[in-house]
């Protein structure tokens, strides 16, 4: 587990500020009425359902979607003008292309200056964040040649090299074993330590409640925010998910259960009792 | 050896062959990586009826054919771009062959061309005069030009095009660009490979890199050398063997590719024998058993 910092409330340097905002892709709303403010170096986890609008809220952060009503602010500037680090989901990514772990890292910076290098000062910063991510010495290697937590720190790493005001990433820890996730979320929480403000959506429930201080649930517009151990109640739960969820405290721990189904009788005698020893 | 090079028609050949061949080789990389292999075929022949459109408008044949051609480059990007649904092969397809039927129409109704469309279709390198050659150079050099300023924001519309524009980096104005480029380069490289045969220009040669390497920047430089290295050979080897140049240029490209695959294959297998042997004599912790991969 984590040491999070915790979510201060009375922090007045707001990073993050949305009022109100309804907005959406070509006229189909997708967040309706959401307001959220988010104090500078925070780490806020976005959870809820697929299609609840967790992608659509960073994207209306780095000004990527048309907003029909309200107003979303970012550093003091409207969405879109300030330098946000971005990290996609994954999935999209063809990693068969012939690019190296240096070369995505120093696309961080490909809309600045036009010679088709980088200068060796950005050269060296670039190696510095990789040796912060500790992929400093797969600088070389192709990006398919790599294990999913060092794809994730290299595309990191591209959003850091273009020097962010914060960093946003879009479910991080999807489709990672275990210990990969872990060692993402403890990355993220280095760099929040650093100062760093961190916004992630998510669909590990239980692992925004061991590592992050702030979680948003969202289905269709902001359902309740807060600390974990507030926010996971039953009742916010059930409004979130449309599901039943059980939730449990234990040693200021909060896991979400998810709700066993009735296993037939027929189901349940095909099935031994204790654990199988291989 | 030397005996073609006597020829002034064979050394303009030679010349333009080997620049064409380095264009195409650059430019290639970017088709190929974008998924639009098929680009080079189809502009060629949207570009046909650009030059037919030109002809019957008493319009320069570059500057006409190069307009055509960048409108059908832009028009593609944009189909593609903003209704995903229709891929790039399919835009390719019904946007390029719309032209070139017009260009046939065209041809059917004014049947009084003096400029040879047979060689815009198969390529007449030893009819390359001096404009010729002056106009592949321009075109050549003003590419390399704007690939080097645009490179890094080249490489990142190429490799993750959604997420290009939050750091920065406009697609839609990078995609305009590398348009105009497309069709400057197809223009020029008409007159040499002909529309059925620039294609394979654009293809084999990056592909061909991209067997020997998994970095970017190499795989660059090798489609260029590969480009200009089988324009030079194509054009010798055609002089020699008395086949039509085109052709020539696209067998030795083949050539070319089919010798990386096999260096391909036989690395890859090395590697995996390699990894076996390391395997077979690693030191095994109690209990653990050894299974060797055959490939």
């Amino acid at each position: 587990m984590l040491h999070p910092q915790p979510h201060d409330t009375t922090q007045t340097d707001t990073i993050v500020e949305l009022r109100d905002v309804t907005c959406g892709y070509s006229g189909q709303i997708a967040l309706r009425n959401v307001s959220l403010r988010i104090p500078r170096g925070d780490f806020v986890g976005l959870v809820g359902p697929s299609g609840a609008g967790k992608t659509t809220l960073l994207r209306t952060i780095l000004g990527a979607v048309d907003i029909y009503d309200g107003e979303a602010l970012v550093d003091g500037r409207k969405a879109g003008q300030a330098s946000v680090g971005y990290v996609p989901q994954l999935e999209a990514i063809d990693w068969n292309f012939p690019i190296t772990v240096e070369q995505v890292v120093m696309l961080g910076r490909a809309g600045q200056g036009w010679l088709p290098w980088q200068s060796r000062a950005a050269r060296d910063e670039a190696y510095e964040v990789m040796r912060r991510l500790g992929i400093d010495h797969l600088g070389k290697r192709q990006i398919r040649a790599l294990s999913g937590g060092q794809q994730q720190r290299t595309f990191l790493g591209r959003a850091l090299f273009s020097s962010p005001t914060m960093l946003l990433l879009d479910e991080p820890t999807a489709g990672v074993d275990i210990k990969t996730r872990d060692e993402v979320l403890h990355l993220l929480d280095e760099l929040n330590h650093d100062g760093v403000t961190i916004i992630m959506t998510t669909h590990e429930v239980n692992a925004v409640a061991a590592h992050l201080p702030w979680v948003v649930c969202i289905n269709g517009t902001i359902i309740a925010e807060g600390p974990p151990g507030e926010v996971y109640t039953p009742e916010i739960l059930a409004r979130t998910y449309n599901a039943k969820m059980t939730v449990i405290s234990h040693d200021r721990m909060t896991l979400v259960a998810e709700t066993p189904h009735h296993i037939g009788a027929h189901a349940a005698s095909r099935h031994r009792t204790g654990p199988r020893h291989v | 050896m030397f005996e073609p090079l006597e020829y002034e028609f064979f050394v303009r050949g030679l010349i333009a062959a080997t620049v064409v061949g380095a264009l195409c080789g650059l430019i290639g990389v970017y088709v190929v990586l974008r998924k639009m292999s098929y680009i080079g075929h189809g502009l060629s022949h949207a570009i046909f009826g650009g030059a037919v459109v030109a002809y019957v408008m008493s319009l320069n044949f570059y500057i006409g054919a190069s307009i055509w051609g960048f409108f059908s480059a832009v028009l593609i990007n944009l189909t593609t771009r903003q209704r995903r649904f229709i891929a790039a092969d399919a835009a390719i397809g019904i946007i390029t062959t719309a032209s070139f039927a017009l260009g046939v129409a065209l041809i059917s109704r004014y049947r009084t061309f003096t400029r040879s469309f047979d060689a815009a279709l198969f390529g007449n390198i030893l009819g390359v005069d001096n404009n010729d050659l002056y106009a592949i150079i321009g075109v050549t050099v003003l590419t390399f030009i704007a690939i080097g300023f645009m490179y890094r924001r080249l490489l990142f519309t190429t490799f993750d095009p959604e997420v290009a524009p939050f750091f920065g980096v406009s697609t839609t104005w990078i995609d305009t660009m590398f348009s105009l480029v497309l069709a400057g380069a197809i223009v020029v490289s008409l007159q040499v490979l002909g529309a059925t045969l620039i294609a394979a220009a654009l293809v084999i040669p990056p592909i061909t890199a991209r067997l020997l390497t998994d970095n970017f920047s190499r795989m660059m430089f090798l489609s260029v050398f590969i480009g200009a290295a089988c324009g030079f050979t194509g054009i010798y080897v055609s002089y020699f063997v008395d086949v039509s140049s085109g052709a020539s240029i696209v067998l030795v490209s083949t050539a070319a590719f089919m010798a990386a695959m096999l260096a391909s294959v036989v690395r890859d297998h090395l590697a995996t024998m390699r990894g076996n042997e390391a395997l077979a004599t690693a030191p095994l912790e109690p209990g653990v058993t050894k299974e060797v991969i055959y490939d």
